[in-house]
């Protein structure tokens, strides 16, 4: 009860008041897995520290775990962008896939660009594809109707078998030891860079973050999409343009989830492959939700889920404990998260405050 | 928003399933017409055909019976996923097909009560707590999967007497293993049950106007909750058609976006057990189709029959050609006054 009495440092309680519930959320989605391992025979102590090993050990595991955190950041804010319109982007998959393919793309086929230019230019290029994949389902929500979940959820689907069908066909590699579908190696000049472990997307990342936050923060843009988010009728009759700033909160998340796209393919895994990504729109849920919906939220969330993916290698090796057990722990907390009437029960939290999430209901509704 | 057109100040109503009738028709008679040119490839592709639509045609029916009373289950994926499993694991220990079945339909049903609880007691957003049980279900299946067990094999064909003498109609639909019997019987029955009992009428009224349906007395907790039980269960099915019936053995992540095209098969049939069977056979031909156009040299690329659901799915709930509304009380909790 004692959060009740007011505090001086009161903005430390509301940062508490808001972590706390995620916090839990992790810690009671850990003890699911550990009672799992249990029941497997395995030593969760044992995989848990492997685990923290694989993802900090050394400085090449620390890279790895960056380079995982990366997309995710991107995945997490573009959910989180759509979120605040009032609007689920279960769509940050095929945006990213579109993304990721224009920049392979774009990576191989032009030659002999300085490498800024090229990077810049490939970049752009899976922003584009992912907010022109963002523009669709924004389109088809605002101007007749359809529900983004049901939208979004068929263009990612549309989005698996066009890429498929692109590294298998028309842009796949010829080379002559290759025999599987994805496109050839990107030029050197559309790299990403590394800063010793740390690789210049997920710097990008955190840039791109702080702008998102200062864009729905402090710009009237941001405040028109958050207006939306809590009640679209209002804003409508108080002269906003509900329909564009709905289309262009989805354009703005596709846009997102196809810059992550890029910057996974130019900066780690070097070309377009098919299923390289999969499920990371997904992630980007999870992550936009313990973030709860807030962009430096997602970056932490970010690196808690990039640490779990970046870690599951050596604990495999090391505690022999299949790597699925991360998709496991993911969905209870991803569960956990969102029930935090669970956990504020379990955790006798009578009332919480701040950081709560508005989401849209489901596809009846308009 | 109403299916159909005003005349004289009457709604006359087109029923659900009318578009993918005429389809229907259309594949019976080019089938017919085929088969007097060559009867054994329109075995084969008939047959294909069937094999690829019992699964859809089985989530479909999951998705049907949960939304309609009002609970958005973008889990059908996930629900298949660990069913496939289970009823293949339960192969593997029991060598019992019949207890394989039943414990594939048992983890469906346990996964559709978690998604009630999710979204009736718990109230969480429905379509989050989908996206749990997907990626709970490629965890769990992956954690537990093992390379290397075998089973003692699968369902076989049962031939239903005269029936499977018929021409054509007789290899492809009277000779085929029991689930997809089970498949067909269940939309026949869910139609029935839907549009021609109390149950089905009380449960549409909950999923249109739960509190219409509260005030005069139905219980709304109880008919989300045995509806979403039931989908859950028949998801279960299409789980243990993959691994006792179709492919017969269990791999990483089989079900590979089935429940997601079961989806859109429910969309596109307009939330109508006969209509979305009937989009599940029309998908499963387009792929039966390409895979005899192959043999023949005539090379599609499989990806773009892979879209045609869903973009078809796009068209339809964008209203481009006639419009596919979902219940009105999908996706959001109700509350007692």
């Amino acid at each position: 009860m004692e959060q009740k009495t007011p505090s001086k440092n009161n903005w430390l309680m509301t940062i508490w008041r808001t972590i706390r519930v995620p916090l839990l959320a992790i810690l009671s989605a850990l003890l699911v897995g550990a009672v799992i391992l249990l029941v497997s025979g395995a030593d969760p102590l044992k995989a848990y520290a492997a685990l923290f090993k694989g993802a900090f050990g050394n400085a090449n595991y620390l890279k790895r775990t960056l380079e995982k955190t990366t997309p995710l950041i991107f995945a997490g804010l573009s959910v989180t962008f759509a979120f605040k319109a009032g609007l689920f982007n279960i769509g940050a998959q095929g945006q990213l896939l579109m993304g990721a393919i224009t920049a392979g793309f774009l990576g191989f086929a032009i030659k002999g660009l300085p490498p800024v230019l090229h990077i810049v230019l490939a970049l752009l290029g899976g922003c584009a594809a992912g907010a022109f994949y963002g523009l669709i389902p924004g389109l088809l929500r605002s101007y007749s109707g359809a529900h983004e979940v049901i939208t979004t959820i068929m263009l990612n689907y549309i989005a698996i078998n066009l890429t498929d069908y692109l590294a298998d066909g028309p842009w796949k590699d010829r080379s002559g030891t290759n025999v599987i579908a994805r496109l050839p190696l990107i030029e050197d000049s559309a790299r990403i860079p590394f800063f010793g472990p740390v690789p210049v997307g997920f710097i990008i990342a955190i840039l791109i973050a702080f702008i998102i936050w200062y864009m729905l923060e402090r710009t009237n843009f941001g405040f028109e999409i958050n207006s939306v988010g809590l009640n679209s009728h209002a804003s409508r009759y108080a002269g906003m343009k509900t329909k564009l700033l709905m289309t262009s909160a989805l354009v703005v998340a596709g846009l997102l989830a196809g810059f992550g796209g890029s910057v996974e393919t130019l900066g780690v895994v070097g070309r377009f492959q098919p299923g390289f990504n999969a499920g990371l729109g997904f992630d980007g849920i999870t992550v936009a939700l313990l973030g709860r919906s807030n962009p430096f939220g997602v970056i932490l969330s970010s690196l808690l889920l990039g640490a779990m993916k970046g870690g599951a290698n050596v604990m495999q090796f090391d505690a022999k404990v299949p790597h699925e057990i991360i998709d496991v722990i993911q969905s209870m907390m991803l569960f956990f998260v969102t029930a935090d009437l669970v956990i504020r029960k379990l955790f006798r939290i009578i009332k919480d405050t701040g950081g709560e999430v508005t989401l849209t209901a489901g596809w009846g509704q308009k | 928003m109403t299916v159909g057109v005003m005349n004289n100040g009457k709604i006359r109503r087109r029923p659900a399933w009318a578009s993918p009738l005429i389809f229907g028709v259309i594949v019976i008679a080019v089938a017919v017409f085929s088969f007097m040119k060559n009867p054994s490839v329109t075995e084969a592709v008939m047959s294909a055909m069937i094999r690829f639509a019992v699964p859809l045609m089985l989530g479909a029916l999951c998705g049907i019976y949960c939304e309609r009373a009002g609970i958005v289950n973008i889990g059908i994926e996930g629900q298949m996923l660990l069913s496939a499993f289970t009823a293949y694991m339960t192969n593997v220990w029991t060598g019992n097909l019949i207890l394989a079945l039943l414990a594939g339909a048992l983890t469906g049903a346990l996964l559709g009560y978690f998604l009630a609880v999710i979204s009736i007691k718990l109230k969480l957003n429905q379509i989050i707590g989908g996206t749990v049980i997907n990626i709970l279900a490629i965890g769990i299946t992956g954690f537990f999967y093992q390379v290397g067990m075998t089973t003692k094999g699968k369902f076989g064909p049962i031939r239903l007497g005269p029936l499977a003498k018929i021409p054509l109609v007789g290899p492809v639909l009277f000779n085929n293993p029991p689930i997809t019997y089970i498949a067909f019987l269940m939309v026949i029955i869910s139609h029935i049950i839907f549009f021609h009992t109390r149950w089905g009428l009380r449960t549409r009224a909950v999923g249109e106007h739960p509190r219409a349906a509260d005030t005069l007395g139905i219980d709304v907790f109880k008919t989300r909750y045995l509806n979403t039980i039931i989908g859950g269960a028949l998801a279960g099915l299409a789980g243990a058609f993959l691994t006792l019936e179709g492919v017969g053995t269990f791999e990483r992540n089989m079900t590979n976006g089935r429940g997601f095209i079961a989806l859109a098969v429910m969309i596109f049939g307009k939330w109508n057990p006969i209509g979305s069977a009937l989009a599940a056979l029309l998908f499963g031909l387009a792929n039966a189709l390409q895979t005899q156009l192959q043999f023949m040299g005539i090379n599609i690329p499989h990806q773009f029959i892979g879209m045609i659901p869903y973009a078809l799915t796009i068209v339809v709930v964008s209203g481009f050609i006639g419009r596919s509304r979902p219940p009105a009380a999908e996706g959001t909790p109700y509350e007692k006054e």
